[in-house]
């Protein structure tokens, strides 16, 4: 198949038609409106449903509701209307209810700006609802990978019964490239074995996250941990560019992973053992295959459009393996291939001198 | 000859028992939704979603499919689900914290798209489960945990009228309040609710019963005194009526 | 000039079509099998607002859809110049729509090619098109693709546009046209 020029936004709305996405609801906000724009110019001539919902806690509701049913469904959003449904992810988490969620993160704190921005990390992987949760958040790097990781997207939510992520920045979703739309390349578990659909000749089924009787919610939690163990060894992803021989390995997620990609490019043409480990699945996080990238390494540079939330999850994979450094701009500012550079020069300056320290 | 006068509905667990208090008028109400679910045949194609409040636990009376959907949320998990089983029958059964607090715009856009859900709210003018506070269809003057002293319109305003406003949404076919006081009042009640169930059989667009029930509980009153406050003050403020039938205009 | 990696940046204020000649920058590209990238910037504004966009196409990938220095700029407007002198490499060059672009250059390490755009554009057709114009003149002064391809980019959109729009097909591929023919028969003194 041809590669065509699309938007990133685009893109992911019309992988998601691919995937089989059958209801798309959502509410509108820069810089993603063109995922809501697509659906709603294709949906409805395929006798699929979209809706323009009275704000974004009803869309994700209604992908509850989608979901229960068992069907495939998505809503988008951008920083500050994700936040208001972290409700529902933990409502959709604790009733292992299936869907989509395309994150395209903004400039924040507040209304922020609609610049890109990578500061809504803490936002998908932390938490923002309540109790013990995980959605699976995906990354996408590039518009091939915003399609690939789309269509994994949904194939996730339905084998695990769980809220997926596609976690992507206001870069990926205004910029263009060349990417091409394969077939759906995964089969889906069958659902009837849960869905709601009546109680036609069988038991009556609920799917609800209200769960009083003393201790069960305990039981089910543990579950739920144990079902985020299998997702941690079946589904973990990443890519690791260039790390062999590094002496300093990069780490970033999403678009930021392809701009230190040419920054690690560079290096190495000035003779720099530089290599790049961009986490694909941001949860599960490839936190054992870190800490090896580590073992290797002299030194971690940390490279995000936030004040440093991954570096978390890196430091807690390197666990001491090998300093970790930080370096970052936020709220709209971009980190650019020379910015990062020149972070890599210095820092491998010092590694150099320490090797030489370390030889007298 | 034997005379059936009593019969479980099929519609409601055989084990299944409500945990009201003495006097609740929610146990009234979904015997009635039950039933009628009976007599439509729908209990084997019907998914029901609970909300937040004492309406909460429907998978625990009813014999049916039950999604849950969080405080407010309800008719969006009920379009979500209807949009995907266009041939299910979908209710949300809610209170007046839940349909009217605050999820009362999802409500409205329920009704402005007309989505054909049917929707039961019970109004006992307050938040019955966590122990009585004021809503937004608590009654100026009424005593609640939050307005010891009875609401003041000065302070908290007024009350919202739930069915007058979704009456005037283009998508709802049939609004209608009614109150559940008497064996007649039970009656219109069940027949309101018949209506709210025929717009969505028929495809008309979206029915909304708001039914006044007692909380003798968190009113402090006995629930015989419950019913006569209901009688004498509560439909003074939110007076029974059918707002809007589009199966009526049809008729003419 | 024969290229075969380039990075453009293509600016001015929002309606001159900057965004759009770097769109169909890229779809020549892709046309033609090379990788490219195409990252906009704009301000809240549906319309009048400051915009750019980056392009790069290579014969490789491209990691970085966004560059520090590019190869070449293209200023549609004063401000488009002021912001972006300072971000082409040494050696390349900026053209300049100097019908619209009054201030003085001031670097000695690129070259400046001062077309006035507007003004030919006027002249040309009716409506004009400033945007392919200059896409057409860098073209033809780097060679990275063909002024074919362009033409070929625009007939095809042209097919999924209004027909009121589609009438506007002759006009734009003039003015590509002679955009290019400006740099090829050094039409301007540069």
């Amino acid at each position: 198949m041809a590669k065509e020029l699309v938007k990133g936004n685009e893109a992911i709305a019309k992988a998601a038609i691919k995937a089989g996405c059958q209801c798309y609801f959502g509410y509108p906000i820069t810089p993603q409106s063109e995922i809501g724009e697509y659906m709603g110019a294709h949906l409805p001539d395929m006798g699929r449903v979209f809706i323009t919902a009275e704000s974004e806690l009803a869309s994700i509701n209604m992908v509850i509701g989608a979901g229960t049913t068992g069907t495939k469904a998505m809503t988008s959003s951008s920083s500050c209307g994700i936040a208001l449904m972290q409700e529902a992810f933990s409502a959709m988490c604790c009733a292992e209810v299936p869907g989509v969620i395309v994150s395209v993160m903004r400039g924040g704190p507040g209304l922020g700006n609609i610049a890109p921005a990578q500061a809504d990390y803490f936002q998908a992987l932390k938490g923002g609802g309540n109790g013990d949760y995980h959605l699976i958040v995906l990354s996408p790097s590039t518009v091939q990978e915003a399609i690939d990781l789309t269509y994994r997207a949904f194939h996730l939510a339905l084998k695990y019964r769980n809220p997926v992520m596609l976690l992507a920045d206001g870069m990926l979703g205004q910029m263009m490239e060349p990417a091409e739309f394969g077939e759906y390349p995964y089969k889906d578990p069958d659902v009837t074995e849960w869905a709601l659909n009546g109680a036609n000749n069988r038991k009556p089924r609920n799917i609800v996250s209200l769960h009083m009787p003393e201790g069960e919610m305990e039981i089910l939690t543990n579950k739920l941990f144990e079902k985020y163990e299998r997702v941690a060894k079946e589904e973990t992803t990443y890519e690791s560019y260039m790390t062999a021989d590094a002496k300093l390995v990069l780490t970033a997620f999403g678009t930021v992973g392809r701009i230190a990609k040419s920054a690690v490019q560079k290096a190495r043409k000035e003779g720099m053992k530089v290599g790049l480990f961009r986490p694909i699945t941001l949860f599960p996080f490839p936190e054992k295959q870190l800490n090896e990238v580590a073992q290797n390494a002299e030194m971690i540079l940390d490279l995000e459009l936030n004040k440093g939330q991954m570096l978390l999850d890196v430091r807690s994979a390197v666990f001491g393996a090998c300093p970790v450094e930080f370096f970052g701009r936020t709220a709209g500012g971009l980190l650019t291939p020379d910015m990062m550079f020149e972070k890599i020069q210095e820092l491998y300056k010092k590694l150099e001198h320490k090797t030489e320290a370390g030889v007298r | 000859m034997e005379t059936l006068v009593y019969k479980r509905p099929e519609s409601l667990l055989k084990d299944g028992h409500f945990t009201f208090c003495p006097g609740c008028g929610h146990g009234v109400v979904l015997r009635i939704v039950a039933e009628l679910l009976d007599e439509y045949n729908l209990q084997k194609d019907t998914i029901a979603i609970s909300s937040v409040g004492c309406s909460i636990f429907l998978e625990k009376f009813f014999n049916l499919d039950v999604a849950g959907a969080s405080h407010g949320r309800s008719p969006c998990v009920a379009t979500g689900i209807k949009r995907c089983k266009p041939d299910k029958f979908v209710l949300t059964y809610q209170g007046d914290g839940d349909a009217a607090t605050i999820g009362f715009n999802e409500t409205i856009h329920t009704a402005c798209r007309g989505e054909h859900i049917t929707t039961i709210m019970i109004n006992n003018t307050n938040f019955g489960m966590t122990g009585g506070q004021a809503s937004a269809t608590t009654l100026v003057g009424q005593v609640t945990t939050t307005t010891p002293h009875g609401r003041k319109a000065e302070l908290t305003g007024y009350p919202l009228h739930a069915a007058e406003i979704v009456a005037k949404c283009d998508g709802t076919a049939y609004s209608a309040r009614v109150a559940i006081t008497s064996s007649k009042c039970i009656r219109q009640a069940k027949e309101a609710i018949r209506k709210a169930f025929e717009t969505q059989i028929k495809g008309l667009g979206f029915g909304f019963v708001e039914v006044l029930a007692t909380c003798p509980t968190n009113w402090h009153m006995t629930p015989v005194e419950a019913v006569k406050h209901i009688e004498n003050i509560t439909e003074t403020v939110h007076p029974l009526g059918v707002f809007k039938d589009i199966t009526a205009k049809e008729k003419q | 000039m024969n290229m075969k990696d380039i990075s453009v940046i293509i600016s001015g204020f929002g309606g001159q079509g900057a965004l759009f000649a770097g769109i169909l920058l890229c779809h020549a590209a892709v046309l033609e099998g090379k990788h490219t990238t195409w990252f906009p910037s704009y301000g809240a504004e549906m319309r009048g607002g400051a915009v750019n966009c980056c392009v790069n196409i290579s014969e490789g990938d491209v990691p970085s859809p966004i560059v520090d220095k590019a190869d070449a700029v293209i200023a549609l407007n004063d401000a488009s110049q002021t912001k972006f002198e300072s971000r082409v490499k040494t050696g390349g060059f900026m053209i300049i729509n100097s019908s619209l672009v009054h201030i003085p250059t001031t670097r000695t390490d690129i070259n400046y090619i001062k077309i006035p755009f507007n003004d030919l554009a006027q002249k040309l057709t009716q409506p004009a098109f400033v945007n392919v114009m200059a896409l057409g003149a860098f073209i033809e002064k780097t060679g990275i693709l063909k002024i074919e391809s362009i033409i070929e980019v625009m007939k095809d959109m042209s097919k999924k546009v209004s027909a009121k729009k589609a009438t506007l097909l002759p006009n734009n591929i003039e003015c590509v046209k002679f955009g290019a023919n400006i740099i090829k028969n050094q039409l301007i003194t540069v």
